[in-house]
């Protein structure tokens, strides 16, 4: 440390730059529907064209109530849902109780955790999508940046969804959300790229039974 | 009216030479009954050696110890031809196939792929790509292009008199005149067509027949042809045999090069694409291994077709060595280049959503991907359906419906879940036997998962798990 260097050099050399407050928070173009998550959320909605990971303990827990409003609005825009190796069969009418135009998805099964990979991340980088709900068995750090790198290239909402025990490892999501169901039903930002997530967890009422 | 003749001297040795990877190893094709083996062609590098078509096999052995014979297969020349046809039928509609020629009317097309040495080098290119030595003609009769693609290569004449011109220096051997006038007219002291030309119609027509004067009339132009034009097949069917083994797909990959490029050729003269084609590995004992190869939309560059045939092909283990491959592909649907939408708001370089379908299908299968709409029947497992042809009629029910169904009932583990709703009865389906009295309640699981159950009417379990509120 023998050299004092002036911080004006620094400066003008732009190898330093000052920080700045993150710019408030605007509505944001994909509203998650959730008032309470948008707020916490630094794009005000979902990342766009970018993956989100939605961390579950298990099935059933409200993973698709968190994205049934945002599906609903999409298809109602005429935007075309892909929904890939699903645990379960959509159930028509419930889906179409909360506004989802049943037309526009299109459900693709897949035999080996590989293809439903590769089937993402086709309709991710296709740019026909509006949005992609995956649920990859086995996806690695590399599958994932694959899928994040095809959202980004297709302009496409990518949603995961993974099983909870997959937290501790880092992902190249833009988003990483857990459902938790103890003590009460709640949402846990992990990651949130643009922002700091959020200490606080955010309320995720189940709902009222429609 | 302009016809261009090509004439193909080495159809049948090309075919076959085609398929193999270049090489100066001396080849002929041999044809003729076990006894009598002959010579049918013979390769440059044999034709060196002295080997001649026609030649006994016993002599061509004994000139030459060592070269590759192929059995000649007429069946496989006549393919070549049909192929070079749909070739040509790019370039014209009017293509006739001629023995060891292909006549097509150019005056056409001649705006469009024009002028005539430009052209012809297309066609040259082309052949040459394809693998098919050749010569050119062009003259404003089709028999007149025949007769001088025989006699030099690359000969173009344009008018009636200039081809008049040329003809008269033609000897009769090479003047392509039906059945055995030739040797006839030279006995008889007529060398060229220009005496032939000359020579008074009557006595030729009582000795020969009619059928020479109306070749030579054909030939002058004086009277005009109609040929029976060729018509590209619906379906195509390309094949490749081999006299040795193939044991790695990496060696299938040249033949299949050739197959695509043929492939490639014939879509663009028939202004189609493919969408769907099949490559059959054949084996020794006859059973095969089929390739499919699914397109995301009708294509026809012939890089692209073999990029993703042979994607599918390395994929592919060989159980057995390969002795032939085949490319069948039935379905030729139109080629639409692709257009857009001027006010599109996806990103540009989106592909169709019907094309991300097809190429989904093409890997995973017809039934892996498709939509699920309501059905008009009240019980669960048939409230929705993949058949979009079904009618719906009605609203949505008001009542509470999962958003997650499972196929099958299963019985729900756990301790006892805590009711949030229900029951709703559905006592149903009697008129078809699938009859089904349940009582649905929507539960919460000790885990906080949100389930729709069932249990007999009027029971509080054992429970079914049905569903899930996710």
């Amino acid at each position: 440390m023998g050299q004092v260097v002036a911080l004006d050099a620094l400066f003008a050399g732009r190898q330093v730059w000052h920080g700045r407050a993150a710019p408030a928070a605007e509505p944001g173009s994909q509203p998650t529907g959730w008032a309470q998550l948008d707020a916490a959320l630094p794009a005000g909605g979902w990342p766009e064209h970018s993956l989100s990971e939605i961390l579950l303990p298990a099935d059933g827990v409200g993973e698709l109530q968190l994205v049934l409003p945002t599906l609903a609005r999409l298809t109602q825009a005429d935007g075309v849902i892909a929904v890939i190796a699903p645990p379960y069969t959509p159930c028509v009418a419930g889906w179409e109780n909360r506004g989802v135009a049943m037309s526009r998805v299109d459900i693709v099964r897949t035999d080996t955790p590989r293809d439903a990979l590769w089937a993402a991340e086709q309709c991710l980088r296709s740019g026909s999508c509006a949005a992609v709900l995956a649920w990859p068995q086995q996806a690695d750090d590399r599958a994932l940046r694959r899928l994040q790198v095809a959202a980004d290239h297709g302009r496409a909402l990518g949603f995961l969804f993974r099983d909870r025990r997959h937290a501790p490892q880092a992902s190249p999501a833009a988003l990483r959300l857990e459902v938790e169901t103890a003590p009460v039903r709640q949402l846990r930002i992990r990651k949130c790229r643009g922002g700091q997530p959020p200490a606080m967890a955010i309320p995720f009422p189940a709902e009222s039974g429609r | 009216m302009l016809w261009a003749c090509i004439l193909l001297p080495h159809l049948a040795l090309d075919g076959v030479l085609r398929r193999r990877p270049p090489s100066d190893e001396p080849l002929v094709l041999v044809t003729g009954p076990a006894q009598a083996r002959s010579v049918y062609a013979a390769n440059a590098s044999a034709r060196a050696a002295g080997l001649r078509p026609g030649q006994k096999l016993a002599a061509a052995q004994a000139l030459l110890a060592h070269f590759d014979a192929v059995e000649y297969d007429p069946a496989a020349t006549e393919r070549w031809h049909r192929l070079l046809a749909a070739w040509a039928y790019r370039y014209s509609a009017e293509v006739a196939l001629w023995p060891r020629a292909i006549v097509l009317e150019v005056s056409k097309s001649l705006g469009l792929f024009g002028p005539w040495p430009k052209f012809e080098r297309q066609l040259r290119n082309d052949l040459t790509e394809l693998g098919f030595r050749h010569h050119i003609a062009l003259a404003p009769t089709a028999r007149g292009a025949h007769v001088l693609a025989g006699m030099h290569d690359g000969l173009a004449v344009t008018t009636p008199d200039a081809l008049h011109s040329a003809l008269l220096s033609v000897p009769v051997g090479k003047a392509r005149l039906p059945g055995q006038a030739a040797d006839s007219l030279a006995g008889m002291g007529l060398r060229t067509l220009g005496q032939l030309l000359r020579a008074p119609r009557d006595g030729l027509r009582r000795r020969f027949g009619d059928e020479l004067t109306a070749h030579l009339d054909y030939l002058t132009g004086a009277t005009q042809e109609v040929l029976p034009f060729y018509r590209p097949p619906d379906r195509l069917d390309l094949g490749m045999e081999w006299t040795h083994e193939i044991e790695h797909v990496e060696a299938l990959v040249f033949p299949l090069r050739r197959l695509t490029g043929d492939l490639g050729a014939y879509l663009a003269g028939r202004d189609g694409g493919v969408q769907r084609f099949m490559l059959r590995l054949i084996h020794r004992d006859g059973s095969s291994t089929d390739v499919s190869i699914g397109l995301l939309a009708p294509e026809r560059e012939p890089a692209m077709l073999f990029e993703h045939a042979r994607g599918r092909l390395d994929r592919t283990t060989l159980p057995q060595p390969v002795v032939a491959m085949r490319l069948v592909a039935h379905e030729l649907p139109p080629f639409v280049p692709a257009g857009r939408d001027l006010f599109d708001t996806r990103p540009l370089h989106a592909l169709p959503a019907e094309q991300l379908r097809e190429r989904l299908r093409a890997r995973l299968g017809d039934q892996a991907v498709g939509k699920l709409r309501a059905s008009t029947d009240p019980r669960p497992e048939r409230a929705q359906t993949a058949d979009m042809q079904a009618q719906f009629i009605g609203t949505p029910t008001p009542l509470p419906r999962p958003t997650w169904l499972l196929d099958t009932p299963i019985p729900l583990r756990g301790p006892p879940p805590r009711i949030l709703a229900g029951p709703e009865r559905l006592e149903t389906g009697w008129w078809d036997g699938g009859g089904l009295r349940r009582d649905y309640y929507v539960v919460e699981t000790a885990q906080g998962q949100r389930a729709w159950v069932f249990c007999p009417i009027g029971e509080h379990g054992p429970w079914m798990l049905h569903g899930w509120f996710a």
